[in-house]
């Protein structure tokens, strides 16, 4: 595993790792190695330069909010802004804590991208009209609730090896 | 960032771009935003709330209540709205003394809003 500029360079055996703890980040190296047909000592080193390196930036806990008796609702919203406003808008939002996402995209025009919980749609609508709109260079904003989620991942590290493979 | 405003939304979390600060401004508005946003805060009693508590006119907002329970929508709502704010404006400005509920014979073709 070397530094290839910014990106450290992965073999496949990391990526391997990478998806085994993401999997479950509690597994031992033990577990994980036998998983991989690997040493548990390999296993070790791998991860402790993945973590050094900051590939592995942290592990946390993924919290089921039903079973904490919080019921939330999550919502994706889509902000058309003045685009000499955009980043101002972005980082206004990035301290909401009911804001969990922000990223900006430009397809046919400049837009945020923003994820959000309330505790109900009344909530949603009431932080949405006094937070949001009012920020100046809010131009419209399109909210979809989210009714039912597939599939939730924060990165695959197949993707990479994919592009990589592509590469040669 | 106007946070007296009223800021027009078709659904839940779906701004439109409009908004207003004054009774003057909502008034323009009101001619020209999607009739949904209307159909939708009229019936979540948004605008009763925003003329009572921002702008303090609980009789305005008063009619706007009668307006709900009459349970127009469309272009009627529109021109409903348009007559009950625009009498009550000029009322504000001295230039009508008599109010007349929403609902009244008050309601005239020539005071419908002009497309």
């Amino acid at each position: 595993m070397k530094l290839k500029g910014e990106a450290a360079a992965l073999d496949h055996l990391d990526l391997q790792i990478l998806r085994q703890l993401q999997e479950n980040a509690k597994q031992t190296y033990t577990e994980i190695g036998s998983r991989l047909n690997v040493a548990h000592s390999t296993v070790y080193d791998r991860i402790q330069k993945m973590e050094s390196l900051g590939v592995i930036k942290k592990y946390e806990a993924l919290i089921d909010s039903d079973k904490l008796g919080l019921s939330q609702i999550t919502a994706q919203m889509t902000i058309t802004t003045d685009p000499k406003e955009t980043e101002n808008i972005a980082k206004r939002l990035a301290k909401f804590a009911q804001v969990l996402e922000v990223s900006t995209s430009f397809s046919e025009e400049l837009v945020i991208l923003a994820k959000v919980v309330a505790q109900d749609q009344g909530k949603l609508h009431d932080f949405i009209a006094r937070s949001i709109a009012p920020l100046t260079g809010v131009l419209r904003i399109r909210t979809a609730i989210v009714t039912k989620k597939y599939k939730e991942e924060r990165f695959s590290p197949f993707a990479r090896e994919n592009a990589l493979r592509e590469k040669e | 960032m106007r946070e007296e405003a009223f800021y027009f939304f078709t659904s839940i979390g779906n701004y439109t771009g409009v908004s207003a600060a004054s009774l003057d401004e909502f008034l323009q508005k009101i001619k020209d935003v999607d009739i949904k946003s209307l159909e939708f805060h009229l019936f979540r009693e948004d605008f009763e709330k925003w003329i009572s508590q921002t702008l303090g006119d609980d009789r305005l907002a008063g009619e706007i209540k009668i307006l709900r329970n009459l349970k127009v929508s469309g272009n009627t709502l529109r021109d409903r709205l348009y007559f009950v704010l625009s009498r009550r404006l000029k009322e504000l400005k001295g230039g009508v003394s008599a109010p007349a509920s929403a609902s009244s014979s008050a309601w005239t073709s020539r005071e419908r809003v002009q497309p």
